[in-house]
């Protein structure tokens, strides 16, 4: 079954060269795919059309059979909150809330009580072994533990897909590990998981497949066993 | 252009909605400020440049001839503080007669010449009595032509008098002049006084008391200082002053809040730009310079609006000033303008500088590091505490938000408070001055006289500047005084009163004029008969009862020197009468020369009622009842009419400058909030991206920002209504002591405690609209956009 299909995708600014030129690309369920590339190669423009947080100038965006593309504001973050689970780069976690209000945030957007949140977002955490940082502020949690957070976070609402921005670029390279380890466990468990990054040895232990981006095209698209 | 010129045009223009506030705040504060100074100036300078001119009085006695004489009043010009006097003039009280028509009783004085030490009247047509025959009218007094002949009943001889002039006496010292042998025998002296020291009443009066020292008990009859008349001439311009001070006083501390929270705000927002700044080489001094012009660029663009705002809204109050002195047309002194322009610059150019010092002190390494991130960690427990409220998530983070920068959230309080307040102010104010019209109309719901049915009513007397021209009876307008009494037997028109259903109330009046003491012109004398307690307001005393007692408004408690307890003397057409004063009562008409006294068995005040005021039941129709009445009382020869409620002139303009300014006032206090909530949601763009990321609708984003202003909101309403209360407690008393009353009850306490509920909920309003364009801005802002923003 097909997660996402993007269909001759083009995303220009202003009078530039295209971010993304003419790109199709199709992710089937429970894959977890890396989008490799160097520093504007146009990656995270191809995530942020994927989570609807942008729109392309041509082509199709489909996700989980949601033509994305045509979204409303409105529409493009229910979508977000249903069918998309986001971990950025820097976290952004917020700061004001508790490590567990912020598992718990997404969920209760979507209409759940806060009990039901707070239960969820409980279950995360101990699953991802940061359950004793609940009542904590996220100022207060190592970088590794913040992205552990994130990824709670990313998960409350059960989504689709799991969108993962640099996930480890912030991080040192031990908490880098345990972080890729954690997607890979995630993938185990039948997520899809389409990860940006520039880092090809992440992608590498992360992915089963690596699709690498220049100057907004598909560069090539391989697939491969991820290292275990 | 210099580069600290760059800078300041560059912050003018990325910041538009702080310029449009600041513009604003400052244009209302210089509108009001401008336009009561003004009022203030204008409603004193005529009158104390033509008292100058005339070198007017300030004390004016009158004596009672058969006890003292003129060698013995001419030597009280030399009493110690005395600087200058004029008189004995021999006076009479002069019920003269036109066409078989009798006039109101005129103060008549012999005077030989207009000229004098004291009180050189003005001519303002014609010529000065030259010998006897002859007669000068006050230019403020009755309007007839040059030429007219009057004749005198009550001079010796009852001669004819020729109208030979018009003057202005600004002391306001006669109704009429003739050559001092006109008068024969005269009833008493007037003497003129000019003190060294009359500033204030208890001046004049230390002036009286040494004039008066030695004389006979009974020699003085009245006394009438200049500070009275000032106050008569000046009441319905001074009106306006305290309400607009209010207003002036509430923009300036509006201007204050929102220079300083504006300005304060952009430093906070741009800690990365005086990072910048500092790095190219710019100094402390010359950053904080920048962020001053940049308050001070809106602030001159809002003087010149407020200026001519002002001068705009002046000129129809200005006019009535005009009308009373009939001076050269008044205008704005330049003198306020520039010391409003002045004040108001200083004022923004300070509170920017305030706060705008910390920008100036901010390490360079530090802002270049810190940026626009907001500092976290305040209002932490709010955040947690919302959470678990059985709330919607968004509407939970929105009421967690003002806890989190509690200093900008207090100067949002506080511009809401001072909307808040001026809302309740003026609904106050605008409920006051209905009651001043209901308690001050005395007349009934329905008037039963001797008119057919239907006629239009005539005009009755002139009225002042500012009031109705009507009979100071209030609904009695057709016909005023002189219509002679009803034919009806009063027992027959009483039974068919109380026969009527729907009757609450009802009195029988007549009106006379009359002469008093230490009152130019005549108080108007309404004779009341049956129970006329109901239609009037007691400030105080008691109701007058038996026949001898009077009832009197402040203004004439004010201008006779007379106090409760007193007896009056009152000279009318048909003889002298004392009354005993026993309450003070509520009235404004005729600048309250008026007296209510129950009809006498005998004597002057023995008159039959000319009308009957009728008071109908809560629920009827006087409509209506004036139809059902007038069949049955035709039979009587007379007829019903609904009563016509009078209005006051200066109370259309006073709620309509309330109101406008409290309009400005709410939209000052609604861009306070607009502008905080920006500043608000620019710092915390980067979360507003993050919650969109994470499925926040724009519905639920919307939501949260308006939830950020309730507490906000809430908090300043409750902090503005008593606050307006307050306000409305200090200016309409001071209102009321502008035109000489003291106001009852009914007048003062308008505030109901249900009332001011929905009063404290307009808070939440001002708030909820101040919030809503940035509300409607971080909806719509791009996810992508506000998460770059790190």
């Amino acid at each position: 079954m097909t997660v996402i299909d993007l269909h001759g995708v083009s995303r220009r600014y202003d009078a530039g060269p295209p971010a993304l030129d003419d790109v199709s690309l199709t992710v089937a369920k429970g894959e977890a795919v890396a989008i490799l590339g160097p520093s504007g190669s146009g990656k995270s423009t191809l995530l942020n059309l994927v989570a609807g947080l942008d729109r392309p100038t041509a082509g199709t965006v489909t996700v989980d059979g949601v033509r994305v593309d045509r979204l409303s504001e409105a529409a493009a973050a229910r979508f977000r909150r249903e069918r998309v689970g986001l971990v950025f780069q820097f976290f952004n976690l917020l700061d004001d809330l508790t490590v567990a209000d912020n598992v718990a945030l997404p969920a209760q957007l979507g209409g759940m009580t806060g009990r039901e949140a707070r239960r969820r977002a409980t279950e995360l955490l101990t699953a991802l072994g940061v359950d004793r940082h609940a009542d904590a502020y996220p100022g207060r949690l190592s970088g590794g533990e913040r992205q552990r957070v994130a990824v709670a976070r990313a998960l409350v609402n059960r989504p689709a897909l799991l969108l993962a921005d640099e996930p480890t670029g912030a991080l040192d390279t031990a908490s880098g590990a345990a972080v890729a380890q954690l997607l890979r466990d995630l993938h185990a468990d039948g997520q899809t998981i389409v990860l940006v990054t520039h880092d090809a040895a992440l992608a590498g232990s992360c992915a089963t497949r690596t699709v690498r981006i220049v100057d907004g095209r598909v560069a090539s698209d391989v697939t491969a066993e991820p290292v275990r | 252009m210099s580069a600290l010129g760059r800078v300041v045009r560059g912050g003018i223009r990325r910041r538009r909605v702080q310029v449009v506030v600041i513009a604003l705040t400052v244009a209302m504060a210089v509108t009001a400020a401008v336009l009561g100074g003004s009022l203030l100036v204008a409603s004193r300078a005529p009158f104390e440049t033509a008292f100058a001119a005339q070198r007017g009085a300030h004390l004016t006695a009158w004596f009672d001839a058969a006890t003292v004489g003129p060698d013995r009043l001419s030597a009280t010009g030399s009493a110690g503080g005395v600087t200058a006097a004029a008189g004995p003039f021999p006076t009479a009280s002069l019920a003269a007669t036109l066409d078989g028509n009798t006039l109101p009783p005129m103060a008549l004085v012999g005077r030989a010449t207009p000229d004098g030490d004291v009180d050189a009247v003005t001519l303002t047509e014609g010529s000065w009595a030259s010998g006897p025959g002859e007669i000068v009218l006050s230019a403020d007094g009755p309007r007839l032509r040059l030429g007219t002949r009057l004749t005198a009943p009550g001079l010796s001889g009852s001669p004819t008098l020729t109208v030979v002039g018009f003057a202005r006496s600004v002391s306001r010292t006669a109704d009429a002049w003739v050559v001092p042998d006109q008068i024969g025998t005269p009833a008493g002296y007037q003497m003129l006084y000019r003190f060294a020291a009359a500033g204030t009443a208890g001046e004049v009066s230390a002036g009286g008391t040494a004039v008066t020292a030695g004389l006979p008990d009974g020699a003085l009859t009245g006394t009438q200082s200049w500070l009275t008349v000032r106050e008569e001439a000046v009441r319905m311009i001074e009106l306006f002053v305290p309400f607009l001070t209010a207003f002036g006083v509430l923009g300036l501390v509006m201007s204050v809040l929102v220079v300083g929270n504006v300005v304060a705000g952009a430093v906070g927002a741009a800690v990365r730009r005086i990072g910048v700044l500092k790095a190219v080489g710019f100094t402390p001094g010359q950053v904080v310079r920048a962020y001053v012009w940049q308050a001070l660029g809106p602030a001159l663009a809002g003087v010149v609006v407020g200026v001519v705002a002002a001068h705009l809204l002046a000129v129809p109050v200005l006019a009535q000033a005009e009308e009373v002195y009939a001076t050269t047309p008044l205008a704005v002194t330049p003198w306020v303008d520039a010391a409003a322009v002045a004040g108001a610059l200083g004022v923004v150019a300070l509170t920017a500088w305030l706060a705008a010092l910390r920008a100036g002190r901010l390490r360079t390494v530090d802002a270049l590091a810190v940026g626009r991130t907001p500092r976290s960690g305040r209002g932490r427990w709010a955040t947690r505490l919302a959470a678990r409220l059985p709330l919607p998530r968004p509407v939970g983070l929105g009421l967690a938000r003002p806890f989190a920068r509690p200093a900008r959230a207090l100067a949002m309080v506080a511009a809401v408070a001072f909307g808040a307040a001026a809302v309740t102010f003026t609904v106050g104010l605008s409920a006051s001055l209905r009651q001043v019209q209901v308690t001050r109309d005395h007349g009934g719901d329905v008037v039963v006289d001797a008119r057919a049915a239907g006629s239009p009513g005539e005009p009755g007397p002139a009225g002042k500047p500012g009031e109705p021209g009507q009979g100071p009876g209030g609904n009695r307008g057709p016909g005023g005084p002189g219509r002679g009494p009803l034919d009806a037997d009063p027992a027959a028109v009483a039974a068919a009163l109380d026969a009527q259903p729907g009757t609450a109330a009802y009195h029988g009046l007549a009106e006379t004029d009359a002469k008093v003491a230490g009152l130019t012109g005549s108080a108007s004398v309404l004779v009341v008969t049956g129970d006329a307690a109901p239609f009037f307001h007691l400030v105080t005393g008691r109701w007058c009862d038996a026949p001898g007692e009077a009832v009197v408004p402040t203004p004439f408690l004010t201008a006779t020197g007379t106090r409760i307890g007193d007896t009056v003397t009152l000279e009318t057409a048909r003889g002298a009468v004392p009354l005993r004063i026993v309450g003070e009562v509520f009235d404004t008409h005729d600048e309250g020369r008026e007296i209510v006294t129950p009809a006498a068995a005998t004597g002057p005040l023995a008159l039959q009622p000319e009308e009957y005021q009728v008071a109908v039941r809560e629920g009827t129709d006087p409509a209506a009842y004036a139809t059902d009445l007038t069949a049955a009382v035709t039979a009587l020869g007379l007829t019903a009419r609904p009563g016509e409620p009078d209005e006051l002139e200066a109370t259309l303009a006073i709620n309509a400058l309330t109101t406008m300014l409290t309009l400005l006032l709410v939209v000052v206090a609604g861009l306070g909030v607009l502008n905080a909530v920006v500043l608000d949601t620019r710092d915390r763009v980067r979360e507003l991206g993050i919650h969109k990321a994470l499925g926040m609708l724009p519905r639920q984003t919307v939501t949260m920002v308006l939830a950020s202003v309730v507490v906000v909101g809430l908090a300043g309403g409750a902090a503005g209504t008593p606050l307006g209360t307050a306000l409305h407690a200090l200016v309409v008393p001071a209102m009321g002591d502008a035109v000489g009353l003291n106001l009852p009850p009914a007048v003062l306490d308008v505030y109901q405690p249900l009332a001011l509920v929905p009063l404290t909920l307009c808070g939440l309003v001002i708030a909820a609209a101040g919030a809503a364009l940035p509300a409607g801005w971080a909806a719509r802002t791009r996810v992508v956009t506000a998460l770059r923003t790190e």
